[in-house]
């Protein structure tokens, strides 16, 4: 068989192998051209990027947690891990999902415009997924909702229904569960 | 104890502290006051190139013959960006250089200024780490990091952008200092139950096969004479990348040649019919393992690398070893004698009987003629001139590299210097330039081709400057040769643009930049001249004419398996034609 993807070469054995998504949390140095450093590492070797979110942890230290979701066979990942701890600025990589069950949470500020019976459908909905009106006019809402991802989308797909205009998320920040830390 | 000076000197300051004494460069507007500095001290040596790619082939040819690491300084801008290239070079082929680049002032930065360029963003992807310096007293100690990086672990380029304000301002000069790193600590010494595994492994082999790489000559002379001890000591074959020939010498009879895409059809045999391979300091590159789902399908592997990335990435291995070659040979050899292991005589015996039948094919053989200078026959009447002396040599990239990889025969480490990963045509006159100064009194030869002599062409002007007395040994067919071999044998043999009209008179060319021009197009006096050029005092332009349409074999075609090698000796250009098939024709 002959790599159909000329573009990798992680072809191969790899292809025989399923899918997975594994949520990474990456401890940096917090210096100029750090998260450039990691994102043109994912586009420069092909790899996927579902969700990304960075922010300084330890101001101290000048530490920052990248947290990224992403998306490949078993070799592609350990391909990441192992090229992500190549870099410089990074002091540990961490595979959350296959280290056991990892807490993972997002924010999502979502804006809904309607009138009527719709308006309040999406106040009710709101109330269900314990989402918060962080303003508010006649027409519209904002809606502040944090949760699981799966629980984000839902969210936003009944919001479809009910006059949904515009979503910012944050991406997802994850932390393992237990007493050990990173 | 910290000394307050301005970031031009303090680039110097570091550059002597850290016994650097040769920097290869070109000046401009950005780095002005470094440059100024330079001129007031003589303890680093500055090598004016004439075109900053050059400085940075010239650093890597350096650093590959020495061992230590190649230093460049830059302007901003174009630069920067001429220097590109050879970043990528070095860190495709893991060769330690330190470029320092000018940047346009500070408070310009993000402006488009004259000669600006976003260097630090530009390089991110071809170095293994760069510094922007926006403040004077981070300076000394990021230089002192940088040769660190460059030279730790697996070794690469690192680039220091250096804006001209910071190089004005006066701030605290750290000296080098001992202090680990706060993240980037690379494991250099085996995990010693890995290594006891291993030898194991190889003493229960019954088909075993080294397969090394330049790892083992960046781990530096000691790993060479482990591994030799080691081999020695087991009795097994070895092949080697392109990027490890010298590791062990060409001359031992258990040496079986290059491996690869156009390795020697033992190597490339042994290599698929092994049932031990053991991988020390090469990284299963395309080049090496052909159409991997049939890459040596019944072997157990043992990959040792510096680079834990480097495990599993083409090839998944049984057994990976992380370390520096030399830490994990002197481990094996440790073990190994320790154990004293009963080897399977008989199985190893009928193995070498096998390989002795796959060496009678003789895949380097070549039908040579009497009117014109075949190109391999060239190369093998070079190596034989030169083997008794004290020789260095570099090359270009294409058919002439992989002729001189077949056919020059090396004993020591660090005596072949080509762009192995990168594959950067325009290579190897520059690196010539760097070895002969690192080695005044060796002879330093550049083996090249019509086309890619040009690219670099320049330097010959860097050479005379500087009396370093290269010969550049072009093997001319007029064609870029590998470029025409594979439009034969992939597209019809529509040779297009691959045909060089109107190359320069190459005699009267040398002539006119002071070098010494012979030219040679018959082979009965081949000898004759090949002796005059190495007697000439200074640089010589050695333009040998070879037969035009000759290719380079034996070959695994792109798509097929190490036992599906084309050799030389009777393909017609139908079978050539037919070699490659649809899907192999989409590969590199």
């Amino acid at each position: 068989m002959i790599n159909p993807n000329p573009q990798t070469h992680y072809a191969g054995p790899a292809l025989r192998q399923e899918v997975e998504t594994r949520t990474l949390s990456v401890l940096v140095d917090n210096e100029p051209g750090v998260l450039a450093r990691v994102i043109g590492l994912f586009s420069g070797r092909g790899y996927n990027i579902d969700s990304l979110t960075v922010t300084e942890t330890e101001h101290e230290k000048h530490l920052s947690r990248i947290t990224v979701i992403t998306r490949g066979t078993p070799a592609v990942l350990e391909q990441i891990k192992h090229q992500l701890e190549r870099l410089v600025p990074v002091h540990r990589v961490r595979d959350l999902t296959s280290e056991g069950v990892s807490l993972e949470r997002e924010l999502a500020l979502v804006k809904v415009t309607g009138k009527g019976d719709k308006r309040i459908e999406a106040l009710r909905m709101a109330e269900i997924f314990r989402a918060q009106v962080v303003d508010t006019s006649i027409e519209h809402f904002v809606f502040e909702v944090t949760g699981k991802p799966g629980k984000i989308e839902t969210f936003i797909g009944l919001m479809t229904e009910l006059g949904l205009v515009e979503v910012s998320r944050t991406g997802i920040a994850a932390i393992g569960r237990g007493a050990a830390a990173m | 104890m910290a000394r307050t000076m301005t970031g031009a000197e303090m680039v110097i300051k570091a550059l002597q502290d850290q016994g650097v004494e040769h920097v290869f460069g070109y000046p401009g507007g950005a780095v002005l006051p470094i440059y100024d500095e330079l001129f007031q001290q003589d303890k680093v040596k500055h090598i004016l190139v004439r075109q900053e790619g050059g400085a940075l082939h010239a650093a890597e040819g350096y650093a590959r013959s020495t061992g230590k690491v190649g230093v460049a300084l830059v302007t901003s801008g174009p630069g920067a960006t001429n220097a590109v290239t050879g970043l990528t070079d070095a860190l495709m082929d893991s060769i330690p250089l330190v470029c320092i680049t000018g940047q346009v002032p500070t408070h310009l930065i993000g402006n488009d200024a004259f000669q600006e360029c976003d260097t630090v963003g530009i390089t991110r992807p071809c170095t293994k780490h760069n510094w922007l310096v926006k403040n004077v007293n981070d300076l000394a100690r990021i230089i002192h990091e940088a040769f660190y990086i460059a030279k730790a672990g697996r070794p690469g380029p690192v680039v220091i952008d250096i804006p001209k304000d910071v190089q004005f301002a006066p701030g605290n000069y750290v000296g080098p200092s001992n202090i680990a790193h706060k993240t980037y600590k690379p494991r250099v010494k085996p995990e010693v139950a890995a290594v006891r595994d291993a030898v194991e492994l190889m003493a229960s082999a019954k088909r075993p096969v080294f397969y090394t790489g330049g790892g083992v000559i960046n781990s530096g002379p000691k790993a060479s004479q482990l591994l030799r001890e080691l081999v020695r000591l087991s009795g097994f074959p070895i092949t080697s990348t392109l990027m490890g020939l010298g590791a062990y010498p060409a001359s031992d009879k258990q040496w079986l040649g290059m491996l690869g895409m156009h390795g020697t059809y033992e190597a490339n045999m042994a290599m698929h019919d092994c049932d031990v391979m053991i991988n020390i300091g090469a990284r299963f590159d395309d080049r090496i393992t052909g159409r991997i789902d049939a890459f040596s399908p019944g072997s157990k592997k043992i990959h040792v690398d510096i680079d834990p990335s480097s495990i599993n990435k083409n090839i998944q291995v049984d057994l990976p070893i992380i370390g520096d070659c030399a830490y994990v040979l002197e481990e094996m050899l440790r073990v190994w004698k320790a154990k004293a292991p009963q080897l399977d005589k008989a199985a190893l015996k009928s193995w070498w009987k096998e390989i002795d039948a796959w060496r009678a094919r003789k895949s380097l053989s070549y039908k040579n003629s009497s009117d014109h200078i075949m190109p391999q026959y060239a190369c093998q009447r070079l190596y034989e001139l030169t083997k008794d002396r004290d020789t260095y040599i570099t090359t270009e990239v294409g058919q002439h590299q992989m002729w001189a990889a077949q056919f020059i025969n090396f004993e020591e480490p660090n005596r072949w210097m080509t762009s192995g990963g990168l594959g950067t045509m325009g290579y190897g006159l520059p690196a010539a330039i760097g070895v002969q100064l690192a080695h005044p009194k060796s002879l330093v030869i550049d083996v090249a081709g019509d086309a890619s002599i040009l690219m670099n062409i320049q330097e010959c002007s860097t050479a005379v400057q500087y009396r370093l007395p290269v010969k550049v040994f072009i093997l001319n067919n007029e064609y870029m040769g590998m470029v025409r071999q594979w439009q034969q044998l992939l597209h019809g043999n529509r040779l297009s643009e691959s045909y060089t009209e109107a190359l320069p008179d190459f005699v009267k060319l040398a002539d006119a930049y002071g070098w010494t021009g012979m030219r040679c197009d018959h082979p009965a006096d081949l000898d004759d001249a090949i002796s005059e050029m190495i007697n000439t005092k200074g640089p010589v332009l050695f333009d040998c004419r070879v037969a035009k349409l000759a290719n380079c074999f034996p070959m695994i075609p792109s798509g097929k398996a190490h036992n599906e090698m084309l050799l030389g000796e009777n393909v017609s250009d139908e079978e050539v034609s037919k070699a490659i098939g649809k899907e192999g024709k989409v590969l590199v």
